[in-house]
């Protein structure tokens, strides 16, 4: 069987080079995208190509970035900004494939192995380049190959406005002395397991006896393996694809900290608006509640629950994921970030075992309260009904941050 | 040589336009705040593009005004611009 042709195509330093074509007279300047210092995301998400230079590190806090690039001109993220662009890209990418698959906002790989007729992949990366350079002003790394991992790698080699390959009969020159920490998902507490054994480049994991790995790293050390020898068979996601619904949560960080248990009932109040609302568009309905709180000192703590019935109601998973606050948070600091999140998901229509102890009169009631509820907002809008008691200062960032769909796992 | 970047700027304007059954649409008459119009002779092209003079990006409409070519953008939220020349 021939090989594939898979594309990634990662879009260079992308939220400053968004800034930077909006604004032209920033071309050629130290730029940093910087979150709020205010709102408590007072740290460098991106980077220009100057800036870089100087020594600027994603993940820096603002002062620090400063002082280590003297003139860096530091501009506020523009969240719509990015999600439109990185919407009108995938829409080139799609022009080649229908099998496009995001990975994070400014990445996606796109399998090009059946598009023969727009050229060879090559060809296609240089029409992709060319085309998002033209129509959006933005420049993209291409690495091809016939892995999803050994693409992803082939993008990162050359920077900015640049496309590498990486064929079956190169990949042990090109990929075998490259650092293992650069293969996708070797992340620094693997990274540091694998140096402890001598492991240090991607070849010499290749040559490692997998039985070896997968006692060291479990099946991670599988993949890992598999990844370096070429062997990765994960396939790129059709670009309409939605993967299975497991849970359904939204979280926040708040703009200052929560200094009481009725600060974090609004914010659990207001989030679990969203999860409800998704559960009705889903037609799931929660039989568990998970919470995670992040506290000032950035711990963070998980705790879940089952619910005594299957739900659907933005209260009712409130009212749980505050009663497990209530329970479990030790107020040692004040609460930092909130998330909440629908588990154990099951079909509303399913039928399930009733308690003799739960007081269904009042679930049914708030489950004709929460229709109503959707049926207003759809029709009039999510701010057209809301609590009384969310009313007011909430501490919570008022734009569309939590819309981006962060990388996950590997499609299989 | 004239630093092209730095002599021109963004400038939103009002635009008349037809459109069509089609789907397509056609400026028809481009108008400055300051009420200065212009109409628009013929659109030699259409295409999405980025302005690397003033920054931002649409669909970019080459256009001819009073026997000029220039660009005229439409960024796909009602909101036309154009690059225009800074005043000195």
């Amino acid at each position: 069987m021939a090989d594939r042709t898979i594309l990634h195509v990662d879009m260079n330093s992308f939220y400053a080079s968004v800034e930077m074509m909006l604004n032209p007279a920033l071309r050629g300047k130290a730029v940093a995208v910087c979150g709020s210092t205010e709102e408590r995301h007072g740290i460098v998400l991106a980077k220009s190509e100057l800036a870089k230079k100087a020594g600027v590190k994603t993940g820096m806090v603002n002062w620090e970035a400063q002082r280590c690039c003297p003139g860096l001109i530091v501009v506020p993220p523009q969240y719509e900004q990015y999600l439109k662009y990185s919407k009108l890209a995938k829409e080139i990418y799609c022009r080649y494939t229908n099998l496009v698959e995001p990975y994070g906002m400014d990445e996606c790989w796109a399998d090009v192995s059946f598009s023969r007729t727009m050229g060879n992949g090559l060809e296609i990366a240089e029409k992709i380049r060319q085309a998002t350079k033209d129509e959006l002003g933005l420049t993209v790394s291409i690495g091809i190959s016939f892995t999803k991992t050994f693409a992803k790698l082939g993008s990162d080699m050359k920077k900015p406005d640049a496309i590498t390959t990486i064929a079956r009969d190169e990949y042990k020159d090109k990929v075998w002395p490259l650092p293992a920490s650069d293969i996708l998902y070797c992340g620094p507490a693997t990274t540091a397991k694998l140096s402890k054994y001598g492991i240090h480049t991607i070849g010499e994991l290749a040559k490692t006896d997998p039985a070896f790995l997968k006692r060291l790293l479990g099946v991670n050390g599988l993949s890992l393996w598999s990844y370096a020898n070429g062997l990765d068979a994960s396939r790129v996601m059709p670009q309409d694809y939605t993967s299975p619904i497991k849970s359904i949560g939204h979280g926040i960080t708040c703009v200052a900290d929560l200094e009481n248990e009725e600060e974090v009932y609004k914010v659990i109040l207001e989030l679990s608006q969203d999860v409800g609302h998704r559960l009705c568009v889903h037609q799931l309905a929660a039989t568990g509640v998970q919470l995670w709180v992040r506290a000032n000192d950035l711990s963070g703590e998980q705790f879940q629950c089952r619910l005594p019935y299957k739900t659907q109601v933005s209260m009712e998973i409130a009212n749980a994921g505050f009663e497990l606050f209530k329970r479990r948070y030790r107020w040692t600091t004040n609460v930092r970030a909130v998330t909440i999140r629908a588990i154990n998901l099951v079909p509303q229509s399913q039928p399930e075992q009733l308690s003799l102890y739960s007081d269904y009169a009042l679930h049914d009631r708030r489950g004709q309260l929460q229709l109503a509820i959707e049926d207003i907002r759809r029709r009039f809008g999510k701010m057209a009904i809301y609590n009384a008691i969310l009313m007011g200062d909430k501490k919570m960032p008022e734009d569309g941050r939590d819309l981006v769909r962060m990388p996950g796992m590997m499609y299989q | 040589m004239e630093n092209a970047t730095s002599a021109r700027k963004k400038v939103y304007v009002t635009v008349n336009v037809d459109h069509r059954p089609d789907g397509t649409a056609r400026p028809n008459r481009i108008i400055f705040e300051n009420g200065r119009s212009y109409e628009i002779d013929r659109v030699k092209s259409v295409r999405r593009a980025a302005s690397t003079k003033v920054g931002g990006t649409g669909l970019r409409y080459t256009v001819r005004i009073c026997g000029k070519e220039t660009f005229l953008f439409d960024e796909e939220n009602g909101k036309w611009f154009v690059e225009a020349k800074q005043e000195a």
